[in-house]
């Protein structure tokens, strides 16, 4: 392909896309790697070359369905609330292992909804097996897709059709006087058994409107503000388990499903920041109890 | 967008010139359900072009001296059938119309009375709920019903509010002893719903605080809803019209399917929670023993479901 053919119409891609308008068209729609979705038409894979090439410029995706699963309703119940799953088992024998997961949704404004960085405490090897959940927002039927990078620095993508929209410029809040007033605070679940040394998939939510900037409002007459959580850094017993970067794709009150190995008590500790600069911070003692 | 711009237009007083409504129109068919209260109710189905938005019960209650109308449809059409059942029956003003919460089947019919220069009534919230999602309604209403119906259904800003407790009920005189009491309600169904007690004949218009034989919409908060309902039952009336249902039915009777369903589904979606069940377990599940006892259940439970999850994860 010609280099600068595909530099220039990604420009024009990134433009389009951030004026909201979602359907980009390339010169030379390329054959998709990954296997083909449900309801999903070429134009679908057209707009996922464009998106991959504003966010993955120049790179080659391998289709990770092997080993990545990308799990959503194929018609979400609310829009404005679609629960996705990214799972990951990696081979035993892989000299590699996963960085970084980035979850994008093709045809929302922002197509980012996460990037993920995933620590493990044996540094620079990743994780193996994961499971990271959240909910998003999702504004027109779309394939979405979880690109995962590994530790040797290759990409492999899982996709997914999903039939949801308006789910950017649903309204906000159907008790606003409620969810203001516990803005910022945080909830930590955790399952009933949390054996040390185990893989524990926990559930941190975080109380925020997430405005997506695409809620328009007739008594002011304009947009709500775009207002919502920028990053969410989660640690335990000093170690990082996971950063991430969010967007406006994210639903109301965040919630995120990651996986730690509590090897002995600790705190678990999350720092979120939003997009006025304010930070909060959650902080939960765990005690993992022995194997029995 | 085009149809946006249009509301956009509107003065600044919030208040929206009904600049077309249809000019023919069918009286609704109503039932007097007490002496001088009037009911039309709706089919339970969604809002298509065979219904004309046909979908919720309507009503009006007579005094001596004045007319009060408690909602007015999904469309201006529909309102205007139901101005027209009005004036079948009586040439007093019509002084008084109450929107009981912002939903658009509730509402769109306005423009029909623009012309009686009503007071509109509506809850302290109503404006602010209605006013964050007039542009996805006025499009739903415009794919469901078409343009025509659509550009007719211009609104009103409330004349006068009703405040939530601490606040009081309002009351509205028809004449002839005839004093209605317009209660204002914490979140339930949705952040604005709004009640109309006939204390001369005991009736209770309910909204949608009450739904029969359709599934309830939760579109507020399920758990304020269930704790009104004790107050709600409490109110001294024979007789409810529900605002989805049959025109009216005895009460506080009429509460119990719709307070079972809340609580099996709110229930149902603790025990998912406690047992670290997903909000997609609970969309598929919860609630489902409830399926054969109401219409519209699949199309409506997985969405409450869904709501009731993410709003119960902060208790």
């Amino acid at each position: 392909m010609s280099t600068t053919v595909k530099r220039l119409t990604v420009t024009v891609a990134a433009l389009v896309l951030s004026c909201g308008i979602a359907s980009a068209q390339l010169n030379s729609p390329k054959e998709s790697t990954s296997q083909k979705q449900g309801d999903a038409k070429p134009d679908d894979y057209e707009r996922w070359d464009a998106v991959r090439e504003v966010y993955f410029p120049g790179r080659t995706i391998e289709d990770g369905s092997a080993f990545l699963s990308l799990d959503a309703p194929y018609r979400a119940q609310d829009a404005a609330l679609v629960p996705v799953t990214v799972k990951a088992a990696l081979p035993a024998d892989a000299g590699w292992s996963i960085k970084t997961l980035t979850l994008l949704i093709d045809g929302n404004p922002v197509p980012l909804a996460g990037k993920f960085h995933l620590h493990d405490e044996a540094a620079g090897t990743g994780h193996r097996n994961l499971s990271i959940g959240t909910r998003v927002r999702v504004n027109e039927y779309t394939l979405i897709h979880a690109v995962a990078e590994t530790t040797d620095g290759r990409l492999f993508s899982a996709e997914r059709y999903v039939k949801a929209a308006g789910g950017c410029s649903a309204p906000a809040m159907k008790n606003p006087e409620q969810a203001m007033a516990r803005l910022g605070k945080m909830k930590l679940n955790l399952p009933q058994s949390v054996p040390v040394g185990g893989d524990v998939t926990a559930q941190l939510l975080v109380s925020h409107p997430n405005h997506s900037g695409m809620q328009f409002d007739q008594i002011s007459r304009t947009y709500v503000p775009p207002y919502f959580i920028r990053s969410i850094k989660v640690s335990y017993a000093g170690q990082p388990v996971m950063d991430v970067e969010t967007d406006i794709s994210l639903s109301e009150d965040p919630s995120l499903h990651f996986t730690f190995t509590p090897k002995a008590a600790g705190d678990l500790k999350a720092e979120v920041v939003d997009s006025k600069d304010q930070t909060y911070t959650g902080d939960w003692q765990v005690i993992p109890q022995p194997a029995s | 967008m085009v149809l946006s711009m249009r509301i956009v237009l509107a003065t600044i007083t919030l208040l929206w010139i009904g600049a077309t409504t249809p000019t023919l129109a069918e009286p609704l068919a109503v039932d007097e359900v007490a002496p001088g209260i009037f009911v039309h109710a709706g089919v339970p189905q969604y809002a298509d072009g065979n219904n004309r938005g046909d979908i919720s019960n309507l009503g009006f209650i007579v005094g001596s001296e004045a007319v009060a109308v408690v909602d007015t449809g999904n469309s201006p059409s529909i309102g205007k059938g139901l101005r027209e059942a009005i004036r079948q029956r009586t040439d007093l003003p019509i002084r008084y119309v109450v929107n009981t919460h912002m939903h658009p089947d509730h509402i769109f019919g306005n423009a029909a009375f623009a012309e009686d220069r009503p007071v509109f009534v509506a809850h302290s919230n109503f404006l602010s709920a209605l006013m964050a999602r007039a542009d996805g309604y006025q499009r739903r209403l415009e794919e469901d019903l078409g343009t025509d119906e659509a550009r007719g259904a211009t609104l009103a800003a409330p004349g006068q509010t009703v405040e939530p407790p601490p606040g009081v009920p309002l009351r509205l005189d028809l004449g002839g002893g005839r004093v209605i009491e317009v209660t204002a309600w914490a979140p339930a169904h949705t952040n604005n719903d709004l009640t109309v007690l006939d204390t001369a004949t005991a009736t209770l218009f309910a909204g949608d605080l009450v739904f029969l034989d359709r599934l309830p919409t939760i579109d507020g908060d399920a758990l304020g809803w269930r704790k009104a309902m004790d107050r709600l039952a409490a109110l001294p009336a024979a007789r409810v019209v529900p605002g989805h249902g049959p025109a009216s039915a005895p009460w506080p009777q009429a509460l119990e399917p719709q307070r079972r369903y809340l609580t099996v589904l709110i229930d149902d979606i603790r025990g998912i929670q406690k047992r670290g069940g997903t909000i997609e377990q609970a969309a598929e599940q919860a609630a489902s023993s409830q399926r054969s006892l109401w219409r519209l259940f699949d199309e409506d439970n997985p969405r409450n479901a869904v709501t009731v999850f993410a709003a119960l994860e902060w208790e």
